[in-house]
This record gives C-alpha cells, sequence and structure tokens, in this order.
C-alpha cells in the first residue's frame, strides 16, 4: 500500500507533469493546426453563452485558489495574520462558491455536448472525455467541503499544502508520506487532477496557455511582409 | 508619404447576369471541404434582400465594422481590446450556422438502392453537420435569388434606408432587382486583423492581401464578428477561422483570381493601386460618413508622378509593379473616371473591392419612352432602382457620385450609339458629364469589350529574387507545418482526423 502510494503520489506527478510540458512543447511545435478553443459557438449560441462563461468564471477562480492555496508557503499567511483555520474557512467560502459557479456552467456544456446533436455530432471523443474528468474532479472537489467540514482545525489542509510543497520542491518521498493520511476523497481529487495534466497536450485545454494577453498592447493592424528584402 | 502597393478588384454590375460562376468556381478551389460547406468566400447575393448571412448589413445587429467613438477616435463596433476580451467566453456577436444556413446534402443512393415502392424514390436532405434527416430546409445560401422570397422579408435590406416610400418596390410593376457579387473586401484599414485576440491575421505588405495565419489562429471567433461583411468563415471542423485568399498563389503568378478568370460576364477587374499608408488612419477617421468615400479617393497616389515612383521605388515596389500601377484598370475606374465605387465605406474598413452601379434598367426605360431628359442625359431620378438605394450602398448615402458614375457610363453609351449607329461624334453629351472623346474611347475599351489582358494587370511576385530558391528545392510545398510528413497513419494523439478525407455520417435510412 505504502507502495502504491508512493508512486500515486510522490512519482506520478512527475509523470504527469513531463507529460503535460513535453506533450504541450510537441504539439505546439509539429502541430500548431491543432492548437485552439475548439468552439463551437457557431453551431449553437445560447446553451453555450450561459454555460461558457459560468464554467470558466469558475474555474479560474478555482485555479487560482488552488495555486494561492496549496503553493503560498503556511508562514506567507501567517505573516498576513491569517491562521490555518481562518484559510481553510476562506478555501472552503471561496472554493464552494465558485465551484457551484463551474458546477452549473458545467452541467450546461454537458448536456449541450452530449444532447444537441449538432454539437454531439462534431465531436470527438476527447472532447466529451474531457468534460467528464473535470466534471468527475469538480463534483469530488465539492465533495471535499463535507469532509473538510467535518475538521475545521485546517491539520488536514496543511498536509494538502505539505505534498504540493514536497512536490514542487521535489521531495517526493516526503510528498507522498504527508498526504497517506488524509481522507480518500482528496486522495482520489489530487489523483485525478495529476491524470487532468496528463490529458491536457491532447485535449483541447491547450488554450488556456494561449491566453491572448498580448493584444492589449499590442497594435491595430499587423502588416507582414512575406519576403524580408 | 510611405507608399504601398495593394491589388484590388473592380466589379461592373452593370454586367453582371448573376450566374453564380464566381461563387461555383470558387467554392470547387476552396471551400469544398468539411466545416466550410456553408461558407462562400464568394457570393452572389439578389438585391433587395438580406442577403448572406441573413442581414449582414445591419450593424446595429451584428456590429462589424468600425465606429468613431465620443473622443473622436476611431474604434471596433463590437467594443475595444478590453471588451473584446472580455466576451471571449462567449461572443455575444456571433452569427449561428443557421444565420447563414444548415449545410445539406441529399441521399442520392437511395436512388439506385431503393426496392420496389408504389411511389416513385426521391433523395431527400440531410444535414451535413449532424447528419440527421432534413424535413424542410428553410435557408440557404442564395435562398432571394431573382427576389425569392416576399418582399415583407426583403425590405428590411438596411439599403432601404431612407429611400422614399420603400413599399412601392414591393409591386410587381415597380419592382426592381440588382446582382451583388461580395467576397472579401481586403480592406486597407481590416476590422478583422484588428480584432484577432491572437494577432493571426495579418496584411501582406507587398499585394495588401488579407490572409489568416491557420497555424496561429486559436478560433476565439472575434474577426467573424469584427468584419461588416461578414466574410470571414468560421470552420467548426479545424475551429480555425477562414476567408477569401484572394487566390493568393494564383495572384503572386500574375494570374487573376478564379472567381475573376471564371466569370462570364467579364465584369472582374484587377490591378495594382499606390496608396500612402500614413494617411490610412486619418481616412479611415473621417467625421462625416459621407466623406469616406473622398478622403479613401485621396490616399490612393497618381502612378505617372514621378514623386510618387520615386517614393514608391525607395519602399522597394518593383518596376514591374509601379508599371502595372500606370495601366490598371482599378485605377482608371476608381480615381480616372470615378465610375467605380467602394461598397459600403460607412463601414470605415476602405475596402479594395470595387462596384460599377448597375444601370441597364434605365435605357430600358428610355427606349420605352418613359424617362424625362435632363439636357443630353436621361434624368436620373426615374431610374428603376431609386439612386438612395445604390448611393446607401456605394457612397454611405451621398447620391452626387452615384449620379456621376451612372451618367458617364449613360454618355459613354449614347457617345458610341451616335458614332456607330448615325456615324456622328456627338461631343455634347461628354461634356455635360465632364469627359473627353479620349476619356470615353478608353472607357469604351475597358467596360464594353472588356479583353482578358486590359481587366487583369496583375504583375508577378519577385519570389525567386527574394528567396533562396536552392532551398526551396525538392522541398515539400504546403503543408501544415509539421514537415514534410503527410500524417497518413490515421493515427494522431493531438486529435486532428485524417486532413482532406470526409468523414461520412453514416445514417440509415427508413422509409
Amino acid at each position: 500500500m505504502a507502495h502504491l502510494n508512493l508512486f500515486a503520489f510522490g512519482i506520478y506527478p512527475y509523470i504527469a507533469i513531463a507529460i503535460m510540458v513535453i506533450g504541450s512543447w510537441i504539439r505546439y511545435d509539429r502541430e500548431q493546426y491543432t492548437w485552439k478553443t475548439s468552439s463551437s459557438q457557431l453551431l449553437e449560441s445560447k446553451q453555450l453563452r450561459k454555460g461558457s462563461i459560468a464554467f470558466h468564471i469558475g474555474i479560474l477562480g478555482i485555479f487560482l485558489g488552488h495555486f494561492a492555496g496549496l503553493l503560498l508557503p503556511k508562514e506567507l499567511w501567517y505573516l498576513l495574520g491569517i491562521t490555518t483555520q481562518m484559510k481553510q474557512m476562506i478555501a472552503i467560502v471561496a472554493g464552494g462558491i465558485f465551484g457551484l459557479i463551474c458546477f452549473y456552467g458545467l452541467t450546461i456544456l454537458i448536456k449541450r455536448r452530449l444532447f444537441n446533436p449538432r454539437i454531439r455530432a462534431t465531436s470527438n471523443t476527447m472532447d466529451i472525455a474531457i468534460l467528464l474528468l473535470i466534471y468527475a474532479q469538480l463534483i469530488l472537489g465539492l465533495l471535499s467541503i463535507f469532509v473538510s467540514m467535518g475538521h475545521l482545525d485546517g491539520a488536514e489542509m496543511l498536509k494538502l499544502m505539505a505534498w504540493a510543497q514536497h512536490t514542487v520542491t521535489f521531495n517526493s518521498v516526503a510528498a507522498a508520506e504527508a498526504i497517506s493520511g488524509v481522507h480518500w476523497i482528496f486522495k482520489m481529487h489530487v489523483f485525478l487532477g495529476m491524470t487532468l495534466f496528463v490529458v491536457f497536450p491532447f485535449s483541447r485545454l491547450v488554450h488556456m496557455l494561449s491566453v491572448p494577453v498580448q493584444y492589449i498592447s499590442r497594435q491595430h493592424q499587423i502588416v507582414r511582409q512575406r519576403f524580408v528584402r | 508619404m510611405k507608399v504601398r502597393a495593394q491589388i484590388g478588384m473592380v466589379l461592373n454590375l452593370d454586367k453582371c447576369i448573376g450566374c453564380h460562376t464566381c461563387s461555383i468556381t470558387c467554392k470547387n478551389v476552396w471551400t469544398s471541404r468539411e466545416g466550410v460547406e456553408y461558407a462562400w468566400f464568394n457570393n452572389v447575393e439578389t438585391k433587395p434582400g438580406i442577403g448572406f448571412p441573413k442581414e449582414w448589413e445591419n450593424q446595429q445587429k451584428w456590429n462589424g465594422g468600425w465606429v468613431r467613438n465620443k473622443s473622436g477616435k476611431l474604434e471596433l463596433k463590437i467594443g475595444g481590446k478590453r471588451r473584446i476580451l472580455a466576451n471571449i467566453f462567449a461572443n455575444p456577436d456571433l452569427p449561428e450556422i443557421d444565420d447563414y444556413y444548415e449545410p445539406f446534402d441529399f441521399d442520392y443512393q437511395h436512388l439506385h438502392t431503393a426496392g420496389d415502392t408504389k411511389h416513385q424514390p426521391v433523395a431527400r436532405p440531410r444535414s451535413l453537420i449532424s447528419g440527421q434527416r432534413m424535413e424542410k430546409i428553410e435557408w440557404g445560401p442564395n435562398w432571394e435569388e431573382i427576389l425569392g422570397t416576399e418582399f415583407a422579408k426583403r425590405k428590411i435590406d438596411q439599403n432601404f434606408n431612407d429611400v422614399v416610400q420603400k413599399d412601392i418596390y414591393g409591386q410587381f410593376e415597380k419592382t426592381f432587382m440588382m446582382y451583388l457579387p461580395r467576397l472579401c473586401e481586403h480592406c486597407l484599414n481590416p476590422a478583422c486583423v484588428a480584432a484577432c485576440p491572437s494577432g493571426a491575421i495579418y496584411k501582406r505588405e507587398e499585394d495588401g492581401i488579407v490572409l489568416i495565419d491557420q497555424d496561429k489562429c486559436r478560433g476565439w471567433r472575434m474577426c467573424v464578428s469584427a468584419c461588416p461583411y461578414k466574410k470571414i468563415y468560421y470552420n467548426w471542423k479545424s475551429g480555425k477561422s477562414e476567408k477569401c485568399t484572394f487566390c493568393f498563389p494564383r495572384i503572386e503568378a500574375g494570374q487573376p483570381t478564379v472567381c475573376s478568370e471564371t466569370c462570364v460576364g467579364r465584369i472582374r477587374y484587377l490591378g495594382v493601386l499606390l496608396y500612402d499608408a500614413d494617411k490610412i488612419e486619418t481616412a479611415a477617421n473621417t467625421p462625416n460618413e459621407k466623406d469616406l468615400y473622398q478622403a479613401q479617393l485621396d490616399i490612393f497616389l497618381d502612378p505617372k508622378d514621378p514623386i510618387v515612383i520615386a517614393a514608391a521605388k525607395a519602399e522597394g515596389i518593383t518596376d514591374n509593379w509601379i508599371a502595372a500601377a500606370q495601366r490598371s484598370p482599378v485605377y482608371m475606374m476608381a480615381m480616372d473616371w470615378k465610375v467605380a465605387l467602394p461598397l459600403h465605406p460607412e463601414y470605415r474598413t476602405l475596402p479594395m473591392v470595387w462596384y460599377v452601379p448597375p444601370l441597364s434598367p434605365i435605357q430600358g426605360a428610355i427606349q420605352a419612352g418613359h424617362v424625362g431628359m435632363n439636357g443630353e442625359i436621361p434624368d436620373l431620378k426615374s431610374l428603376r432602382i431609386p439612386l438612395r438605394y445604390l448611393a446607401n450602398m456605394l457612397t454611405a448615402g451621398d447620391e452626387a457620385p452615384v449620379v456621376r458614375a451612372l451618367e458617364r457610363m449613360i454618355a459613354m453609351r449614347a457617345f458610341k450609339r451616335s458614332q456607330q449607329v448615325d456615324g456622328v461624334e456627338d461631343a455634347d453629351v461628354l461634356k455635360q458629364v465632364g469627359l473627353t472623346p479620349v476619356q470615353v474611347e478608353e472607357m469604351y475599351r475597358y467596360m464594353a469589350l472588356a479583353n482578358y489582358e486590359d481587366r487583369f494587370v496583375i504583375p508577378t511576385s519577385h519570389r525567386a529574387y527574394a528567396e533562396n530558391a536552392y532551398d526551396l528545392k525538392s522541398s515539400c510545398g504546403f503543408s501544415f507545418g509539421n514537415g514534410c510528413g503527410d500524417g497518413n497513419n490515421n493515427v494522431n494523439l493531438f486529435g486532428t482526423k485524417a486532413k482532406g478525407v470526409r468523414q461520412v455520417i453514416s445514417v440509415e435510412i427508413k422509409d
């Protein structure tokens, strides 16, 4: 069991991140024609509007929350005067709100993708699989709130933070040890989260690496020379 | 002065017979693929009508093109950069497929395989998107052909704005029609380029062709909304936007675009225009919409002016391009004779596909004795097509340039008629419209005879000089940027389907 734990939470994260980074790199380099948002708004706009906006706002909130919550060291939070208990409450409330917004949007998007004949016919397997994976991950995340409510001392959260911070500092044994005692829902959530990293380069998720931030500062018009004189 | 060259196009609507050869040849070359069945880089609309996609000219609805904002600055009508990015999760101004039409095909095979039945078997339509049976086809790329559909629906055509008593044009005796072939305008101030968050759309410096970099396009679809002509199409299969390429591989080789080459009415002209790129922004930002036509004329440069030639050479424009500009039919029609006018200059994109307004319905009426005369020229107020309608389409509502163009064309006909039939040179008719006999002979040569080599004056690109041809030897030509591999094993980790293969959605036919 300990071996399995070490593999799932000490080794698998590195495999997942490696696949994500190298896979995205290869795709960007060799198959950029496939690098896209894969929007289906042309075929159905109304449901997409309702679902997509909520989904994206929700998931961006959750993403930033996880980033800050897991990776910022606890000393930094203490410095800001936030105790572990307070931080857990913030995580539960903010995560819950964004989670529900995301859940609302994703439910609409999944319903649309599976039951709108135009969308269904033009979806490939990965389009459907990625939605269902995120849905499962989101539901696990929302369920974990109930587990957290059972122990508001923040100890469980500290273990997860320790896992994340040990992982990014390449201390895999300590990472696997830190997480070994947490509730199975958290473990499932972490494992599925790593799996999302694995499928990232093979799915439409790559579009998040192309957030067009440059657009704000660029000139309106673009002129290209075919031949440099 | 920053001289740039552009290949422009003029379409002589007076001679368009609405045969759709341009659309069909374009379709066969460029958009016969899955994902763009619904897209027509070139289409021919019957006017008055709402067009393709539905009501594309209604910018209250689609928010295409540019506007001057309160502080007098030029801004996209869909909003500034921040608003565009804020709408990135769902574009509020995107047409849906039904605004174009649901692409369909017919079950022709059923005609071969149908069993012995009481009734003759028919090939019924089915959707090319969902593969499902379509019981009724409700709209198509050319639904209003020859005034199809009722006038009540067609009269919301935006060009009817301010046309007095537009309802009378619904009556059979008063009705009128004209054809409007449309393609990408390859604008000097393209709204699509400005709206692309990825920066994938660009204008080529050497010939002004606006293209979408298919590798850089991420499918944010803002270009579709920003283009007021709705000439960018989202490929629902590839997830990228596509548009008219002005057949650039042909243009580079000195050949006309497919639509121009195959035009049986010989209505299309291609030629080089030199313009001052420094003046684009000021011209597009002209306060009064009605001045936009003149503002665009003002940025075109005279290719025979020695100062312009020197400046063009300094910019690296080659001699064959300057020579082509000097005998450009587009320059003659737009600048010398002023018979060609831009399509909807009020969108402030400075379009580069121009139109000669249609004249034919007048002549028919004159011969029947219905038209009052204004000196030597018939009074254009009694035209079958209301002047205001044409002016709304071509000059942002200013009737004077339309009148000038139409009168010059009538004068050309009158002059040539008296010359050929009566054997007299009727100089009076020319004086009234400000043309000389020499000019009219030229107009006649270009617009009436319209020989191939006069219509298409396209200089070749100097590719061989600019690139190292040795490196290109034995290379793989057009590819998807992943080397010479043809991706022929049908397996792609990154989820592309095999290219160029139509994945027919199999359907069970139950009858």
